[in-house]
């Protein structure tokens, strides 16, 4: 698990899959949703198994997410903002460009 | 139709960075287009912010990290256009220029360059370990990246691996006040006594420095009550659906550990994914076991015109990029019509002897944290395509059927051709090949790269501007 030092950035407020997550100005959508405690970030389009950022760096191509409607982009790599919508998804990118969701009894949000 | 810059850099790191301030101090038109928010690359990154909002992190981090603020200072007032969060998607050589597709803000559009330098550094090294796909596994490198860039770190921590970023990273989280569980040290036995002769060419140059830091880190490490496990093998990592424990063996003993993050590192490799889709030649290197770019004493690679600097033409570390990317600007003058052979030389001769005492170390680092055996044979139920989830078993059984190598591989199992378009099977799976055919890894070759570089929208490239 994920803690954060003692940070004077400002605070900003984000939304993931209905629910409010603070995050610091500046940080990657990654960042912010590891400090928050989310482990899994998508399932497989191939077996299902849960996936979270493994390189942080934009290599690895593991952290994909559904970010402001827009499936399979990298969130290492994408800087937070205020107000933006952020999904976990499952498999591949829908093809009206919406990934399919998680159920929320299936979330592993702490 | 747009003027054409004198070099567009791609990469704002040590190197990049370097080789911008030169070019610009010679008034060239000149372009540094990265991926991040700031400047800095990886090994600085997030500087500039963190030095003006978390000053204790910031001198908890270093001399060496500090070091990167000021070159990025110095970078923002030279005068050289910089422009950041923009992704390069496809770069194409040309006779009179090369032609740049960049991606910015959901837009894309073209730069022309006379000179091309690819400072795109490197990456960690994959390591396939069994449980290696599981949330809570990362790189080294990720570790630091949420510490740099987001003062988050990791509670429950172990690090796994061999190199100096074992020993740094575990040095940097005690600073910050998050003390690493235990570092499992992977350096195979053998590598000591391999290195050894190597010592006294590694005490010339700037030999000393880093040998001395290395060995504060660990003393650091040691004064802290840091479990420190040697000789380690066969990690693997545990848990259902995300790691909860780490199982390995040091001296041949089995050990388990709690652990909801492990960070594995097993070295840095130059990242090949642009050098390798502008077709330049690349050779094989067999004690640091990666591929690198062929370049000249200049940085000149083997396309006209593309230049390498940096990690990403073999791996030297942050000070010696930025000498390369020094040399580079000296031969990107040149070919500009700034500077004729004899200056070019003369601006690269300091550059040079400063290069060689940052590589004074490396043959002996090289020697002491070549790969252990199992990070380039993995076993068969190891998980290598992480994208299209194809094991090391499923890997060999193609060759077997008749797959000469990667390319043949990703036709038979799809291997290299997901998200991350091969960038962490595809060390692996050169090895792999090149162990089932009994042929040496340059002969099995690497995948062949394809634009985009990195996905972009169809939207976006039916948008795209030509200048």
């Amino acid at each position: 698990m994920f803690r954060r030092l003692e940070d004077p950035r400002a605070e900003i407020e984000f939304d993931f899959e209905g629910r409010p997550v603070t995050a610091r100005e500046g940080e990657s959508v990654a960042a912010a949703l590891l400090a928050a405690g989310l482990r899994g970030f998508r399932a497989t389009a191939i077996s299902g198994a849960s996936r979270a950022p493994w390189c942080m760096m934009g290599v690895c191509f593991d952290c994909l997410m559904e970010i402001d409607g827009v499936a399979s982009r990298q969130a290492c790599m994408v800087t937070v903002t205020r107000g933006m919508h952020v999904r976990r998804q499952r498999g591949a990118k829908a093809l009206d460009g919406a990934a399919a969701p998680f159920d929320d009894e299936e979330g592993d949000f702490a | 139709m747009s003027a054409v810059f004198d070099a567009v850099i791609i990469g704002a790191g040590p190197a990049g960075m370097a080789a911008a301030i030169t070019l610009a101090d010679h008034d060239a038109r000149v372009l540094v287009l990265d991926e991040q928010a700031g400047p800095g690359g990886q090994i600085y990154r997030g500087v500039e912010e963190m030095s003006l909002t978390m000053p204790e992190l910031f001198a908890a981090l270093g001399p060496d990290y500090a070091h990167g603020d000021e070159l990025a200072a110095r970078f923002r007032n030279c005068g050289a256009e910089y422009r950041a969060r923009a992704m390069v998607w496809q770069v194409i050589p040309g006779e009179e220029a090369h032609e740049v597709w960049v991606s910015q803000g959901g837009r894309s559009s073209r730069v022309l360059a006379r000179s091309v330098l690819v400072a795109t550094g490197a990456m960690e090294r994959p390591v396939p370990v069994p449980g290696w796909t599981l949330p809570g596994a990362m790189t080294a490198g990720a570790i630091q990246v949420l510490l740099k860039s987001a003062g988050v770190v990791a509670e429950d921590l172990v690090i796994a691996g061999a190199g100096p970023l074992v020993y740094l990273l575990a040095a940097q989280c005690l600073a910050a006040g998050a003390r690493p569980m235990a570092v499992l040290d992977t350096t195979p036995r053998g590598n000591l006594t391999a290195a050894l002769p190597l010592l006294p060419g590694a005490l010339r140059g700037k030999g000393p420095g880093y040998l001395a830091k290395g060995i504060g880190l660990k003393l650091a490490l040691r004064r802290e009550g840091v479990p420190v496990f040697s000789f380690v093998t066969d990690i693997a990592l545990k848990g259902t659906s995300e790691v909860t424990d780490i199982a390995f063996k040091s001296r041949g003993r089995p050990l388990w550990l709690s652990a909801g993050v492990v960070a594995l590192h097993e070295g840095v490799i130059p990242a090949q994914q642009m050098t390798r889709a502008l077709g330049c030649a690349h050779e094989w290197d067999d004690v640091q076991r990666c591929f690198r770019p062929r370049t000249d004493g200049f940085g000149n690679s083997s396309v006209e015109g593309v230049l390498v600097a940096g990690d990403g033409g073999g791996i030297g570390g942050a000070r010696a990029a930025e000498h390369e990317g020094r040399i580079a600007a000296a031969e990107m003058l040149r070919r500009a019509g700034k500077l004729d052979d004899a200056a070019r030389d003369r601006l690269a001769a300091p550059e040079r002897r400063g290069l060689a005492q940052h590589l004074a170390i490396r043959p002996f680092l090289d020697r002491l944290y070549a790969p252990p055996a199992w990070v380039r044979a993995p076993a068969d139920e190891v998980m290598i395509c992480r994208c299209e989830e194809v094991t090391a078993g499923a890997i060999r059984a193609a060759a077997s059927a008749g797959a000469q190598g990667p390319n043949q591989a990703k036709s038979f199992l799809r291997t290299g051709m997901g998200a991350c378009q091969g960038r962490m099977c595809g060390p692996v799976v050169s090895e792999i090949m090149a162990a089932a055919h009994g042929i040496s890894v340059e002969q099995a070759g690497y995948y062949r790269i394809r634009p985009p570089l990195k996905p972009i929208t169809v939207g976006e490239l039916a948008e795209a501007e030509l200048d």
